[in-house]
């Protein structure tokens, strides 16, 4: 496997009136050609500013990358020039968001969107970029290219949008994509159309996909690794069967059993898990999850758990992986059943 | 799109009945008669006169006499200027109330916009906070304590440029001035609101996803999309240049239409009262529509044909 992005003990931070967010405090992970790799996690736990930070488009005035690295062929985008991030940005990473709605420039043609991006990566004359554009959009499979490439965003739906948002995405054919959230503001059913065609041209062009979701569902459509974050941090990363079928962290188990199950009775209501994430500005001592684990350790509120190697893919954060930790059988009924969904969304 | 011309044309000759009619019947509760001297006139003088200008008829009559001449694009003549119409007065004093406010409107627009600009992209820097504190001073300073304190220094003291009067482009330079501080207050204000509005929408971050570099995401991006709303302005903008001609034409002795009106509500010229008004309000009627029209042109989203 080819390493083409790695992200090392990356921490980055907000100021505002009540101080300082630590909204990523050490995640490391690394992303390989053509692979998808899924973070998920509950809404506030720091995925789109980590997205964000590998695109360096943070908002300049209140924050900053405290520490760590990106690693990106040789370079480390960190310490990269703004000029020289600029160059990397739509040609070699790409990033697609999550509201197609807001995301599209509403007074300029969709062509001229899609265009922008090829002009400025590549030298070509505007007779040929526009027939690009016009590919382009046909790849995404829009229907009338030709026509619909000289109109504006509020003459598509939002499915449409978004696969306008991909083509403009893939324009340069990118190693990476970013997707952050890129289906969770559309209909169930579009929302499956959206992933087939972005596993369809991440095959036809070996793309390696960040995808940015809450639900896990999506990830076990899409992904081949997973990484799990809460507060700023990664719990558990691991690949898609070992987050599945062998989790080890409550939060991951919190996650799953919260998740709707295809077999399962579907009368009975999800369990979602109780309590809320703990505010960035004023994290407890020890594991940030200790608030709202029902398996915490006397020591999870004091000192926070170290990574513990599971397998060579699969780490975790926690202290029941400590060896002087009681056991604890994770509980009945999660891993291995939700994988049922998959067939599910594939089908849909 | 005929359809939508053709009822805004209608919308825009009620507007014009409506305005019509109440400055007509205003114009009754003015005190005073409209002719010079009225205490050294006779009877007799006075009876006659008022046959003459038909104020001896009934007011529903006369209302319905002036209405009937109007349609024929005739506003009477003045009480004032003796066999004059209305009609060429205003021609004659159009002139320069017409030059000093699209100087200041193009002046005060392009200072406006640099301002307001630079105090956006600059945001919360102290250009920023200088320029808000430029806008507010323009905003609620009355344009002709601006004026006045310009005659001081500039003219009077400095003599860098004319006090007074009308005899050349250089006099023009100190009314247009005194009237583009309004209009700098206004748009820097405003566009640097919009512009803070696009910099927070998502579709700048998309912009800047692309690869584009600053400017270009600035250039083709922000200032395009918060430059459309500015189109809105014009119509206040047009009543602020018409209100302040009336006091900075003053100042400087301006032969233009504001100092023209001023002086016939002094005397009673209820006739040019009445065209003046109507002028103004044909303007800023006409200002509303076409700043519609260029709405719909800028913005894709809104269609002319939907409407009306
Ligand atoms: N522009 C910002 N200014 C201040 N705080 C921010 C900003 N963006 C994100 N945050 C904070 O960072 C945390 C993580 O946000 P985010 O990465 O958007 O979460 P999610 O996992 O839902 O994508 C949130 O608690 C939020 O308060
Ligand atoms: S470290 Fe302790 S509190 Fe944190 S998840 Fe593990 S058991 Fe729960
Ligand atoms: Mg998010």
């Amino acid at each position: 496997m080819e390493k083409i992005l790695s992200v090392e003990n990356l921490h980055v931070s907000f100021y505002s009136d009540g101080g300082e967010i630590a909204a990523v405090r050490g995640v490391s992970f690394d992303v390989n050609k053509g692979e998808t790799l899924a973070i998920v996690g509950e809404s506030g736990s720091g995925k789109s500013v980590t997205a964000k930070t590998l695109m360096k488009l943070l908002p300049k005035q209140n924050s900053i990358i405290k520490q760590g690295d990106v690693k990106y062929g040789g370079k480390n985008l960190v310490q990269l020039t703004n000029r020289d991030m600029e160059k990397l940005r739509g040609s070699e990473i790409s990033m697609v968001f999550q509201d197609p709605m807001t995301s599209l420039n509403p007074t300029m043609t969709i062509g001229k969107q899609v265009m922008e991006g090829l002009k400025r990566h590549r030298t070509m004359s505007k007779k040929t970029a526009y027939t690009r554009t016009v590919e382009l959009l046909e790849l995404v499979g829009i229907p009338d290219p030709g026509e619909r490439i000289n109109q504006y965003p509020h003459q598509f739906s939002g499915g449409m949008r978004q696969r306008v948002v991909i083509a403009m995405a893939l324009a340069c054919n990118p190693k990476m994509l970013i997707a952050d959230e890129p289906t969770t503001a559309l209909d169930v059913t579009i929302q499956a159309q959206i992933l087939e065609l972005m596993k369809e041209l991440q095959k036809k062009f070996q793309t390696a996909i960040i995808l940015i979701t809450h639900d896990l569902g999506v990830v076990a459509n899409m992904a081949q690794r997973v990484a799990v974050m809460y507060a700023g941090e990664i719990m558990e990363s691991g690949t898609l069967d070992e987050i599945f079928y062998q989790p080890k962290h409550p939060y991951t188990w919190g996650l799953l059993s919260s998740m709707p199950k295809l077999h399962a009775d579907r009368s009975l209501p999800l369990t979602p898990i109780p309590g809320t994430p703990p505010d960035l500005s004023h994290l407890p001592e020890g594991c940030p999850f200790a608030p709202r684990c029902q398996y915490a350790l006397k020591v999870c509120h004091q000192y926070e758990p170290g990574k513990t190697k599971v397998s060579t893919t699969h780490t975790v954060s926690c202290w029941l992986e400590d060896e002087r930790a009681p056991k604890v059988k994770k509980p009945e009924g999660i891993g291995g059943m939700q994988r049922g969904r998959q067939s599910k969304i594939a089908g849909s | 799109m005929r359809n939508y011309f053709l009822s805004r044309l209608g919308y825009m000759l009620v507007t014009l009945l409506i305005i019509v009619t109440a400055t007509f019947f205003f114009m009754q509760l003015l005190p005073g008669t409209p002719f010079n001297n009225p205490e050294k006139l006779t009877e007799q003088q006075l009876l006659s006169l008022n046959e003459k200008y038909g104020l001896d008829k009934p007011i529903a009559l006369q209302y319905f006499i002036y209405l009937g001449n109007l349609l024929q694009f005739d506003l009477g003549l003045s009480f004032q200027y003796e066999g004059r119409t209305v009609e060429s007065i205003i021609g004659s004093r159009i002139g320069p109330s017409a030059l000093i406010g699209l100087q200041a409107v193009v002046f005060g627009t392009a200072a406006g916009l640099l301002l307001g600009m630079i105090s956006a992209l600059k945001h919360n820097s102290f250009l920023d906070y200088t320029s808000v504190f430029i806008a507010v001073l323009g905003m609620s300073v009355p344009s002709f304590v601006f004026a006045a304190l310009m005659q001081y220094y500039l003219g009077v003291k400095l003599q860098w440029l004319p006090a007074a009067l009308w005899r050349g482009w250089e006099y023009t330079i100190m009314p247009s001035l005194a009237l583009s501080v309004m209009v700098i207050a206004t748009v820097a204000r405003f566009i640097r609101t919009e512009m803070l509005e696009v910099l927070g929408q998502d579709y700048v971050v998309t912009a800047r996803a692309k690869g584009l570099t600053e400017k270009a995401v600035i250039v083709k991006h922000v200032v395009r999309n918060a430059l459309i709303p500015v189109v809105t302005m014009l119509g206040p903008l047009t009543v602020g240049i018409m209100t302040g001609t009336l006091v900075i034409e003053k100042i400087f002795a301006v032969p233009g239409l504001g100092e023209q009106f001023t002086l016939s509500i002094m005397v009673n010229d209820y006739s040019v009262i009445m065209g003046i008004t109507l002028f103004y309000s044909s303007l800023f009627i006409l200002v509303v529509m076409i700043v519609d029209i260029l709405y719909g042109v800028l913005d894709p989203r809104i269609s002319l044909k939907g409407e009306g």
